[in-house]
């Protein structure tokens, strides 16, 4: 025998699997204890996914269809550095400075909910700057691969759809890690200048924020870095 | 997962989070030592697979405190995206497809030899 739920102050369950059907059942709000913001950026991020599965999916496709070659990746995107052949030493640097940029990210939500405002804005910094390299590193990876004849429509090595793959989910993911630096930055002045101890009203909005704003954030960060996992494993090592 | 860490957001020692970084660069690291050791078939894809899924398990569940969510919440966003595998799987059998019309009818014209080679290689995939 379960132990009955601990029962919410409006009388409904709230956790586990009776909380669950709680929230579902209920003709108020489904996600109880969960903001709107969060949810909303949750939904967006799920949204996201199925843009992201969906580029993955047609990636999947068209690499199972093709009948030409397809392109070692180990090779494509290994660099020569001081005279030494390094598979992949690019993608993997790429990949450590933006998993850094997660970790610092998830320190910065935790000091934002202390009230930290200094450390808080500080790590949302150190985080934009991981983002900022990644993009760096990325646009230098586009020129070198640009350089060498990849074009959306063919490459060297085999397979033409391997250039209109690269360029569409490398150049998407770009997309949103540069959206959210700008995004880091942004709630990082906010943090910085104490913003939601005031209360002070955003200028789009005209609310006023709270410091959950950086963990919304953070969401979107994580989840930048989140895709890149999956690029990582079928685009690069696969 | 019941929901503690609400009243004051989601608050957990920074510890926890730095054990998670540090596991995700050991994950990491461990992918990339798969292509470095040249492992091929079956131990590349299902290594490469494990710590791919890992590393997105970590990432959700801390990262973004998925762990620490309502159950309405984390169904609601992680059992869609797990439906999309039913998608790969559609795509596979439509991917096989295509790639065996074009075997047949872009290769077999100009060299017939490939065809019967061809031939018996779907059979076997189809058997």
């Amino acid at each position: 025998m379960s132990q009955p739920a601990p029962i919410h102050p409006q009388g409904f369950p709230s956790g586990g699997w009776r909380g669950f059907a709680a929230d579902w059942a209920s003709d108020q709000r489904a996600f109880k204890g969960v903001s709107w913001g969060k949810a909303m950026m949750w939904v967006f991020l799920l949204s996201d996914t199925f843009i992201f599965g969906c580029f993955l999916l047609s990636y999947m496709t068209a690499r199972m269809s093709t009948v030409e070659p397809w392109p070692n990746a180990s090779e494509v995107f290994g660099l020569t550095i001081g005279g030494v052949e390094m598979p992949l030493i690019l993608i993997a640097i790429m990949t450590f400075v933006l998993i850094s940029s997660s970790g610092t990210m998830a320190m910065a939500v935790n000091y934002a909910y202390r009230r930290d405002r200094v450390r808080t804005a500080l790590l949302m910094l150190v985080t934009a700057v991981f983002g900022a390299m990644f993009v760096g590193m990325q646009a230098f990876e586009w020129t070198k691969l640009i350089s060498e004849g990849v074009r959306p429509w063919g490459n060297p090595w085999g397979a033409p759809q391997f250039g209109a793959i690269f360029f569409m989910i490398t150049g998407f993911h770009g997309t949103h890690v540069t959206f959210g630096v700008i995004f880091l930055l942004i709630v990082a002045h906010k943090v910085w200048r104490g913003d939601f101890d005031q209360g002070r009203r955003g200028f789009f909005t005209s609310r006023s924020g709270r410091y959950e704003i950086v963990e919304i954030t953070g969401l979107y960060w994580h989840f930048v870095d989140l895709v890149w996992v999956f690029i990582f494993a079928f685009f690069y090592l696969w | 997962m019941a929901s503690t860490a609400q009243q004051e957001g989601q608050q957990h020692p920074i510890r926890l989070y730095l054990v998670v970084w540090g596991w995700l660069f050991i994950l990491s690291a461990c992918s990339y030592l798969v292509d470095v050791l040249h492992l091929e078939g079956y131990l590349r894809w299902s290594l490469i697979l494990l710590f791919m899924v890992l590393k997105a398990g970590l990432i959700v569940a801390i990262f973004m405190h998925m762990a620490w969510e309502r159950l309405a919440l984390t169904y609601a966003i992680l059992l869609p995206a797990v439906l999309v595998l039913v998608f790969v799987a559609i795509m596979t059998f439509e991917a096989n497809y295509t790639r065996y019309l074009r075997l047949t009818w872009f290769e077999a014209v100009e060299a017939p030899e490939a065809f019967d080679e061809l031939q018996s290689a779907v059979g076997e995939d189809r058997s």
